[in-house]
């Protein structure tokens, strides 16, 4: 049974939880109470795999519906969750509450979140332009400016999280994302070119409570180590799946070669992609 | 990135008109965001490309023709083009990521700007860049650049994969601007950088790559493409062969040969093919006319190796569609 180098195997979901917020890693992901504790139920993840389990929370949606403001509508750029606010949030999911802690920000944490975050933070930017987006299935409006791109509206205006910034420029693969089904990268394309298409972020790719079974491989193989490439490589593996390119191990490397996993976890990740494969193909979820 | 205006073009004429100087056209954008975000390419406005109808792949008696607009992975895909040109589906499928093939229209690949660092390096002087600047890479580093075409100006490769496919091919591209339209072979399309290495091709302001159109060729059945890289996967080619051959038993009835990774355009080698007609098949006929491939290669500090390297590069590409590898 794998185990996070160095950490000891937690007794509870309490104690995984409270280990997790101290991990730097863990500011990547949005968790719930409640996704813990069913895939436990469930014998997805068996216990004591530590500290890897915070990566449950990138196959999750970031939060269940009854933490959003409305489960029909993004929380907009004057709402998003914070990274502060998120720390919050954890404590209290950590502390066994399992309250709705809305998307609303401090003025001390909107400031910070514009200083760090904003996409084109140049004096002329404008957010003039009316962009409506279809992701994971709801609409939504935003006025962006042009420069927006994809990655920048899911993350900063739509408060998805879990499709990840690495490189910016189509070199890494980790801002993966599907638009009307193909895996495209994110951070190459304009928010306002992405309108009127369907967009799918691993936040979208579960339906409901179930796991996709790239995402279920993923934690039952081992996938990954430090977690930050996993989101792209998750919808990468979708597209490559769908595809029908996992003939063999080389197939499998090839039609993967975009996303880069900096920790090297690609054994595991060719193993969750047979896996998965072959239970899609058979198509059990 | 600087600001922009953004707007669709509503059809090839709105398109030509929007086009200016100061403009740009996009379609997939892998190539145009990413210089965008480098600040080496700055337009002041984006018309989108993409509700044009420039789309479709098929094939008659005479030629294949792919609209503009397609996809590199579908065209990739595509079983007339795997079936009758397997050169350019390898070309496709061995460039970039399945991501990236994804977005980028075929067009669009036709026109991506070099991967030469100091190109995409702002605070670095380059004449491709900012014309009069002098070449930072001339003496510096010069591992990836070209051996073929180079000139005190500029010694930096063309990256298009696709493109060595279809110059070997002697493929040709449909121009569309408001005064009508031209067809250009794609060869004489690309220009040599001399002087003014900022110009890499001829297209004019307002223009538009609408389709592109492949000669039917019976070696075009027996063709590969073969590219050797850093690593084995989603990398720019050190140096890539694109080869036909038409056989009569072990005669070689005809063949081309274009290389790619090694010069400052796709470069077409048709002296190779005089080297190989009408000889038989031999690991030594392959060899020496790689030889003659190199004549006249010029390397830089770094890319010495090059000029083995391609001349290996030919010769097994050549091995694998002649039965002998």
């Amino acid at each position: 049974m794998g185990r996070h180098r160095g950490c000891p195997s937690p007794k509870t979901i309490q104690e995984i939880q409270l280990r997790l917020s101290r991990n730097i890693l863990f500011q990547h992901f949005f968790v719930t109470h409640r996704a813990v504790s069913r895939l436990f139920k469930r014998a997805v993840l068996p216990q004591g795999r530590g500290a890897k389990l915070l990566l449950l929370l990138l196959m999750e949606h970031k939060a269940d519906s009854s933490t959003e403001p409305s489960s029909n509508s993004f929380p907009d750029s004057d709402a998003v969750s914070s990274r502060r606010d998120f720390i919050g949030r954890l404590a209290a999911i950590s502390a066994g509450l399992t309250v709705a802690v809305p998307f609303v920000g401090s003025p001390a944490a909107d400031a910070i979140r514009r200083d760090r975050v904003d996409p084109a933070d140049k004096p002329d930017r404008s957010d003039s332009l009316d962009c409506a987006l279809d992701v994971n299935g709801k609409k939504v409006k935003l006025s962006i400016d042009t420069r927006t791109t994809l990655l920048d509206a899911l993350r900063d205006r739509l408060g998805l999280m879990g499709t990840k910034k690495g490189c910016d420029h189509g070199a890494c693969g980790a801002c993966t994302v599907h638009v009307n089904g193909a895996r495209v990268l994110s951070c190459l394309t304009l928010a306002v070119m992405a309108q009127n298409k369907k967009i799918t972020t691993i936040e979208g790719l579960a339906v409901n409570d179930e796991l996709h079974p790239v995402q279920a491989s993923f934690i039952a193989c081992d996938g990954f180590q430090c977690g930050y490439c996993t989101p792209g490589q998750i919808m990468s593996a979708v597209g490559c799946i769908e595809e029908g390119h996992t003939g063999s191990d080389t197939e499998i490397r090839e039609f993967m070669s975009g996303n880069l996993c900096r920790c090297g976890a690609y054994p595991n990740i060719v193993d969750a992609i047979k896996v998965a494969a072959a239970k899609m193909k058979r198509g059990v979820s | 990135m600087r600001p922009f205006e953004y707007g669709s073009a509503l059809d090839a004429s709105d398109a030509c008109s929007k086009g200016t100087d100061r403009s740009s056209f996009i379609a997939g954008g892998t190539t145009l965001i990413d210089l965008m975000k480098l600040e080496v390419m700055n337009p002041s406005r984006l018309v989108d490309l993409n509700s044009l109808p420039m789309r479709g792949i098929t094939i008659d008696d005479k030629e294949l023709s792919i609209g503009a607009l397609e996809k590199m992975s579908a065209v990739a895909a595509n079983p007339i083009v795997a079936t009758n040109y397997p050169m350019i589906s390898e070309a496709l499928l061995q460039s970039a990521s399945p991501q990236i093939r994804n977005m980028a229209s075929i067009g669009g690949n036709l026109l991506q700007r070099t991967r030469c660092g100091y190109f995409r390096d702002t605070s670095t002087p380059c004449n491709k860049r900012e014309p009069g600047t002098g070449c930072s890479a001339i003496n510096g580093e010069n591992r990836m650049h070209a051996i073929f075409g180079t000139s005190e100006s500029c010694v930096a490769t063309h990256p298009s994969d696709l493109a060595v496919a279809l110059v070997a091919l002697d493929a040709s591209i449909r121009l569309q601007s408001a005064q009508g339209y031209r067809l250009l072979k794609l060869e004489d399309f690309y220009l040599l950088p001399g002087q003014t290495p900022e110009k890499e091709n001829q297209l004019q302001p307002g223009e538009i790559i609408t389709e592109i159109t492949v000669p039917r060729l019976p070696l075009a059945r027996k063709s590969t493409y073969v590219k050797v890289r850093d690593r084995a996967s989603y990398e720019f080619a050190l140096t890539s062969a694109a080869v036909g051959l038409e056989l009569d038993s072990a005669t070689i009835r005809d063949a081309r040969v274009a290389v790619g990774g090694v010069g400052t355009k796709p470069w077409n080698l048709p002296q190779i093919r005089q080297a190989l007609i009408g000889k038989q098949l031999s690991e030594e006929v392959f060899r020496s006319a790689a030889k003659q491939a190199v004549e006249g290669a010029r390397p830089l500090r770094d890319n010495g190796f090059k000029i083995h390297l391609v001349q290996l590069t030919i010769i097994r590409a050549l091995m694998n569609l002649g039965g002998l590898a």
